[in-house]
Order: C-alpha cells, then structure tokens, then sequence
C-alpha cells in the first residue's frame, strides 16, 4: 500500500537559550525538543489521530507537515516528496494537497473578509483561475451544508459550528489530499460537535481525503480514526489501530488518559488509573522511561533506561517495560 | 438498582433559591429576553450541576446570582433568595459582605483569575481581609489551604507569582482562595474546561473532598455531561434561557423527560460505545432571543413534537417530586 504521508523518526526542536547565555552555561544542547522522534504512516482517505495532553508536541508536529515548523532531522514524505528542508517558495505548491484546519475556529478567520471573500482566498493565493468566484463560494457553502446567503456575512456573525464549518469550507477549497485538523471539535457543544465530525466523514468519503486529527478528546477520537498515536513529552508512546487500543490499551499512561474520560452515567464503577502530578517540563526530562514520576507501574527500572519498543500486532507497538501492565505478570525488580 | 435517592429537600434547608427569575438585556437589535421564569434550588450541603449550552443563559443566573450583570441587563421579576434575604434587593453593603465570603467563585481560567504581579501569598492573605487575626496567622492559614488542595512545599510557593505555577497548580489556588472563608455557596463556573483530562479528574478528585469537609453547597457549571454525572447530586438543565428540566442526577440520566435532555444526552460521544461513522447532532439552531416563539421554546428542533402540542409555553410540570420538566408531552403522559 502506498503511503500518502510518511513521518519516520521527526524530531523538532526549539532553541531555549540565546547564542551567548549557551556560549556562557557552555551549553551544547540549548534546545528542548518539542517532537523527539515520531513516525507515522498515513494512506489515502485514512484519519490518524495524535492524542495527547496540553503540551505533548502534537500541534508542532501537525504544523511542521504543512511547514509552519521546521523539523532538525528525520524525514516527513507527502506523496513521495521530502519536505524538510524545502524552502518556504518550495512548500507553497504543495499547500495546495495539504490544508489545514487551526485549531480557533472564529479566530483563524479574518475579521475583516466575508466568508465568500475567505473560503475563495485560497484560489487567488495559489493563482487558480475560477472563471465564476460566487459559484465556486455556493458550491463551497453547500458542501459544508449552509445556505449561499452565509457567502455575504463576516465572521462576527457566526456560531462557532457554522465558524468551524467556513474552515472546513476553505480546507477543501483546492481539493486537497490531506486536511490537518486541530483540535477540530474544541470549544464547541456537543450537539455541534457531532455535525462537524459528520462533515469530516462526509468529505473524506466523497473526496477522498486523509485527516491528521488533532485531538484530546478519547471520546470522539473512537469514532473517527483508524489509527492513533498517544503522544507524552513529544514522543508517540503507542500507536496502533484505534480499536485495538480501546479494546486493549497497554501502555500505562493510555490506560489512564482512558479512564480519566468521565462518562455520562451516575452508576457507573469508577475504576481509574489515577495519575499524580502533571506532564514535566520538556527542559528537565526525567530520566529513563519519562513516563515514570507519573506511572502507577513504575519500578527501579524504568528510572535508568529508555524503554524498549514492543510489538503487539503488525501495527500496534508501544514503549513500556511492562507492556503486559497490570493485566500481565510484573517482574519483581 | 439505583433507588438510593438522597432525603426529600425540607424548603428551609435551601441554601440558595431562585425563583421566576427573567432578565432582560437592551440591544441595538431590540430587548432580548435572556432568561425567562428561571427557578433553581440549590439545597444545603448538595452539588448542583447547571448543564447546558453556549448561550443558554448559564453566566448570566451566576452573574445574577453575584449581582455582577451588564449596565444593560433589566431585572423583570424574581427572587434570589439567599439566607433569608433577597440578593436583588441586597444595598451595596450587604452584597460586599456577601462575596467572596458567604458566597465564593471558581472561574472558568485560572490564569486570568490570580492577580499576575503579586504573590500567591500576598493574594491569599489579602483575601482574609476580614479576619482580625495576625499576620502569621493568615500566612499560616494560606499555606494550610494550599497543603488541602495538594500544593506541596506550600510555604516556599507562597513566596512565588502565578507564573511559576501550572495551569492544573492554578486552578487548585483559585479553589484554594474561595474555600479560605468557608463560604456556604461555592460557584464552580466551568473550573477545568481549561485543564487536560487527567487533570480534570485530580481537580474534581479535590473538590469532592473539600465539599464533604468543609460542607457547602456548590452550583457546578459545565456543559461536560460525564463530569456533572460523575460530580453532581441534582441536576438543573438549561435551554435558551429556560430551566427546561431538573432533577436528582439519576432522574436526568437515567429517566430524562425533556426532549432536548434526552437530545443531549444522546450527542454525548463518551456514551456511543460502539464505533460510528455518523454521530448524532441536534439539527437546528439556538432561537434568536429578541424575536422568541410564543410557543415552546424547543419545538423548532423536537424531534417528537406532535400537531397537539399547544401553542403556548410549557409550563414546569412535575413528573414525580423532585423531577421537573417543561415539555407539553411529559405533562399530557401523567394526565
């Protein structure tokens, strides 16, 4: 199967001192590393969700494919292309296969253009000639399900679904192959957040389109995925089919991201992996397993090495020394 | 299975009661009725959940509640009743004696809830200002709260600004300096929309605690269905400025008599246990509340409205004491 995107072992990193503070503190590494080696696979009309806690590197990983970050070594492939390293001239034609959805629905559309003006923008930004704007704009509104009469208002007049249905608007604009969608469903209502979804399955169906979904939200990452990574410290620390991870979550900070999702049911036996404390800071990682200060599992040897990887089907691998969690043997150490 | 309902409520075991509540704000569009009839019952000692929806009218019953409404916000009718005495009518002395003191507030982000250049120590001394009591004291007494809402080392952080603190650390002091004056209400306005879910969890964990400690009430506003189910005793729900159904919590999720509580319910993803291309919505909008219905407020969206339903509001009808709703259908059941 030919791969649409493939991310192999990406890391991004950010400078944390000046050039002269480094040169001071004799610091070789003045960076913190906001992706340390991720890697995924994405086919054609597939959704891949990245989960993770507020920063884990999701949305800098999801930035770095369309280029907005650029990533220091490993490779991201779109089509067969590498696109580390390529120059912000070079990127701009392949903005055309790969949108993005931001994460603030009313906040990335601009406050000053109608919504005709800003779901046909991306045509005058990528010299696409449209021998008739206003259709292009209905047939854009119909797509995303509003009436044409939306092409005339501004952004101030919109609910936040109808704001998140012009960025889906604007996304499939040029026929793209992948759509990157932030936090697609964050600060809406649950009735709304339903119909954006919706959307998406739509489109990806009609238009053959792959989603990199953005997300913290474990309910609605079930519904509409087929992968998933679940990412901590900038690291994908599982990854595998979306039903095999429900079904069977193994790494310890999975298990506890799924049962700290409250669900709506009085009754129900609250049986949680409770997890102390927050996520570290990416200056100061903890040694061996970074997962360990928080991990209910954690022993003596998870404070000295990295874990190693497992495999548990020919997808769905994870980083745990004890992979088997709570459900298998633990080795006394 | 679950008949384990709490004692009925004795009417002067409230400890916060609002009654036929509508208030109105002048727009250049013309008035807009934003809330309408609007009863909640908070008893003593109990969690209630406020659900519902953006624009529902959630903010504006708190910031009645605080007396903290828009210069154009006109109050038509109602009563707060809060010991004994109506907030409405409250002078500008009594409310300040009431704030932050009989009644407390946890807002919905902790980072623009501290004061960013002084201490965390200096706010939480500051806010003991009623107590006539040393300062050690109040250091003492600082840095015992801390030490309840899980704030290590808890003298050294006093020393230090909100800037030093995680979101998750930030939260916990806010719910620290409202619970410092052992308030009877706390009101929880959205307190972890901000936070990751394992926080989310710890914060909840932690309020739980205190509650059962310190024994107030709390309103805890959210729209995070599993979080109020988890969470709460009663249940009030909201729709376009309406209390459209209340109940004791298993009474809403189990046995919802509203259509739209039952709509909502069923949105919920965290409730879809099998995998679903298709997930249910609501279709429709909120209506425009300068221009409402004469009718129920619901029907555009009902989705079992029938050619029976009156034309006329529906009023709060009991489905079985304790239980409301407004729906015409859940009161024709009974008859």
């Amino acid at each position: 199967m030919s791969h649409l995107l493939e991310i192999d072992d990406l890391r991004i990193r950010f400078r944390a001192k000046s050039i002269v503070r480094a040169m001071i503190d004799r610091d070789r590494q003045p960076y913190i590393e906001a992706v340390c080696g991720a890697s995924l696979k994405l086919a054609p009309a597939e959704t891949f969700a990245i989960v993770g806690e507020s920063g884990a590197g999701k949305t800098t990983l999801a930035r770095a494919v369309i280029g907005l970050n650029r990533p220091h070594a490993g490779s991201i492939r779109f089509m067969g292309k590498e696109l580390r390293g390529l120059t912000d001239k070079a990127f701009k034609p392949l903005r055309r296969d790969i949108a993005m959805m931001f994460q603030d629905p009313a906040g990335c559309l601009s406050p000053r253009m109608t919504v005709k003006s800003i779901i046909t923008e991306p045509f005058k930004i990528h010299g696409v000639r449209v021998s008739d704007l206003k259709r292009e704009a209905d047939r854009l509104l119909d797509l995303v399900g509003l009436p044409p009469a939306f092409g005339r208002y501004y952004p101030y007049q919109l609910s936040g679904g109808q704001a998140r249905r012009v960025g889906v608007a604007r996304a499939v604009a040029l026929s793209p192959k992948l759509i990157i969608a932030d936090e697609p469903t964050a600060g809406l209502d649950v009735s709304v957040q339903g119909e954006v979804l919706n959307l998406m399955a739509r489109l990806r169906q009609e238009l053959n389109i792959s989603f990199l979904m953005i997300t913290h939200n474990l309910s609605v990452v079930r519904h509409t995925s087929d992968r998933m990574a679940i990412m901590y410290l900038g690291r994908f620390v599982e990854t595998g089919p979306t039903d095999d991870i429900f079904a069977r979550p193994r790494h310890p900070y999975t298990r506890a991201l799924l049962s700290a999702t409250p669900q709506p049911d009085p009754d129900m036996a609250r049986d949680r992996v409770k997890l102390e404390g927050e996520i570290p800071s990416l200056i100061d990682r903890p040694s061996g397993c970074e997962f360990h200060p928080r991990c209910p599992l954690a022993k003596a040897a998870c404070r000295q090495a990295p874990p190693p990887r497992h495999r548990v089907g020919p997808v769905h691998k994870l980083y745990c020394y004890y992979p088997d969690g709570a459900a298998g043997p633990r080795p006394l150490l | 299975m679950h008949t384990e309902y709490p004692p009925p409520v004795k009417p002067n075991s409230l400890a916060l009661s609002i009654q036929d509540l509508s208030i109105n704000f002048q727009t250049v569009r013309g008035t807009l009725k934003a809330l309408r009839q609007v009863s909640i019952d908070i008893p003593r000692k109990r969690i209630v959940g406020l659900v519902g929806e953006s624009g529902c009218g959630k903010s504006t019953v708190i910031n009645a509640i605080l007396r903290l409404l828009a210069e154009n916000a006109r109050i038509q009718s109602g009563v707060i009743e809060f010991q004994g005495q109506d907030i409405l009518q409250m002078t500008p002395d009594a409310l300040r004696d009431m704030r932050g003191n009989r009644i407390s507030v946890v807002f919905q982000d902790p980072m623009t809830a501290l004061n960013p250049v002084l201490s965390i120590g200096r706010q939480m001394i500051d806010i003991q200002y009623r107590e006539k009591t040393s300062r050690a004291q109040k250091t003492a007494r600082a840095a015992a709260m801390l030490t309840r809402v899980g704030i290590p080392d808890a003298r050294k952080r006093l020393e230090q600004y909100p800037h030093q603190f995680s979101g998750g650390m930030r939260q916990r002091i806010a719910i620290a300096m409202a619970l410092m004056a052992k308030p009877d209400l706390l009101i929880a306005d959205e307190p972890t929309t901000a936070l990751d879910a394992t926080l989310e969890i710890q914060i909840i964990d932690r309020l739980r605690k205190l509650h059962q400690d310190i024994g107030c009430s709390i309103l805890f506003v959210s729209h995070h269905l599993g979080l109020v189910a988890e969470f709460c005793d009663e249940v009030v729900v909201m729709y376009a400025g309406e209390t459209v159904e209340s109940g004791n919590v298993r009474d809403i999720f189990y046995r919802a008599a509203h259509p739209y509580t039952r709509a909502l319910l069923q949105c919920d993803p965290a409730r879809i246990k099998e995998k679903s291309p298709v997930l249910p919505t609501i279709p429709g909008e909120i209506p425009d509340m300068v221009n409402l219905p004469d009718a129920c407020i619901f029907a555009a969206r009902c989705p079992i409205k029938q050619h029976g339903c009156p034309l006329t509001p529906p009023p709060a009808h009991d489905i079985q004491p304790g239980h409301q709703a407004r729906c015409h259908l859940s009161a024709r059941k009974d008859d």
